[in-house]
């Protein structure tokens, strides 16, 4: 790799194509662009950990559910609806 | 209702309705346990208030058992879940005489937002590097691993998730908390591929700058103990965008 490709893509750019990197639908020539600019690109390099790193951490949110108040609500709601269309 | 082993996670469409009609509670509580959370993310994305959004919720789910029996399984049954709940948010919406946001999902009128602050990079017009990094990220302090345990990391997380615009919330809290794939997420929201991964990368690059404002601050020892939102919570987020 040398710097001609590196130049090729501004790193200013490679971070607005990055999420489709990710996804998978950069068009084959932009990946390889991508790619290259990777290997000699220190900055994008540790860039483009980060935006993995984000991703995978956010999967470790915490989901917000339902009050169990509700959920009691609803099972009852079930329960009626149950016998309300009770079958023979 | 307690753990259920989850039955939605294995059972096919066509499974878990016939159960729900038979009446099978345990079907019923499976379906409730996974999918409350992202419906009532979505609710809250669409009406004023938690309390509101939990009951969009609840009618949602008494929706679904006056339906069941004429659910034709034409669309999956998760895209039929977000349909009844986005018309019962949008009923909602109307008998409360508000105008309707749930052109949520429009891209809004950040539409040159930057993943970056421009300022970061070198000018066009640098005889060598245009475009190039001035100030290039620098590396975390830890890993996805330690940022995991690290509480305060994941509290300062949820602040900039919470504190995203609408519609990228959604984006971001389905595909990447909830673990949807897009195709999903899309047939959801009812927005097309693209304008899901745009806002799908808007706000993703907004919360790796989040940790990244994070991990600076905690590199000078400047770091607060207290890490109650300092970003707006997301109702302070929904009034501003009205």
């Amino acid at each position: 790799m040398n710097d001609n490709k590196t130049t090729d893509l501004a790193c200013k750019e490679l971070v607005e194509i990055i999420t489709d990197y990710l996804e998978g639908t950069l068009p084959a020539t932009d990946r390889v662009r991508f790619e290259a600019h990777i290997q000699t690109c220190p900055g994008c390099r540790e860039y483009l950990e980060q935006m993995r790193t984000t991703i995978r951490v956010t999967g470790y949110l915490d989901v917000e559910s339902l009050s169990p108040r509700t959920r009691d609500q609803l099972l009852r709601t079930f329960r009626r609806w149950k016998e309300s269309s009770s079958r023979p | 209702m307690g753990f259920v082993v989850s039955i939605a996670v294995w059972a096919s469409d066509g499974e878990l309705i016939q159960r729900l009609r038979d009446g099978d509670e345990a079907a019923f509580v499976s379906l409730v346990n996974s999918y409350s959370a992202p419906l009532l993310r979505l609710a809250q994305a669409m009406v004023q208030s938690d309390a509101v959004a939990e009951e969009v919720v609840q009618e949602t789910w008494l929706g679904v058992l006056t339906g069941i029996g004429r659910f034709e399984g034409r669309s999956s049954l998760k895209t039929w879940l977000f349909k009844i709940l986005t018309n019962r948010a949008k009923t909602r919406l109307v008998r409360e005489r508000r105008t309707i946001p749930v052109s949520t999902l429009e891209l809004g009128d950040q539409a040159d937002e930057s993943a970056v602050d421009p300022g970061r990079f070198l000018p066009a017009s640098h005889p060598q590097w245009p475009g190039h990094w001035a100030s290039p990220p620098m590396p975390w302090s830890m890993g996805p691993e330690g940022i995991i345990l690290d509480r305060e990391a994941m509290a300062v997380l949820r602040c900039g998730l919470e504190a995203l615009p609408r519609a990228q919330r959604m984006v971001v809290a389905l595909r990447d908390v909830h673990g949807w794939p897009s195709a999903q997420v899309c047939a959801a929201l009812d927005v097309s591929e693209a304008n899901q991964r745009v806002l799908l990368h808007r706000g993703r690059s907004r919360l790796r700058a989040v940790l990244e404002n994070y991990f600076d601050e905690s590199d000078r020892e400047n770091r607060k103990l207290d890490t109650g939102c300092n970003a707006p919570s997301i109702r302070g987020t929904t009034e501003q965008e009205r």
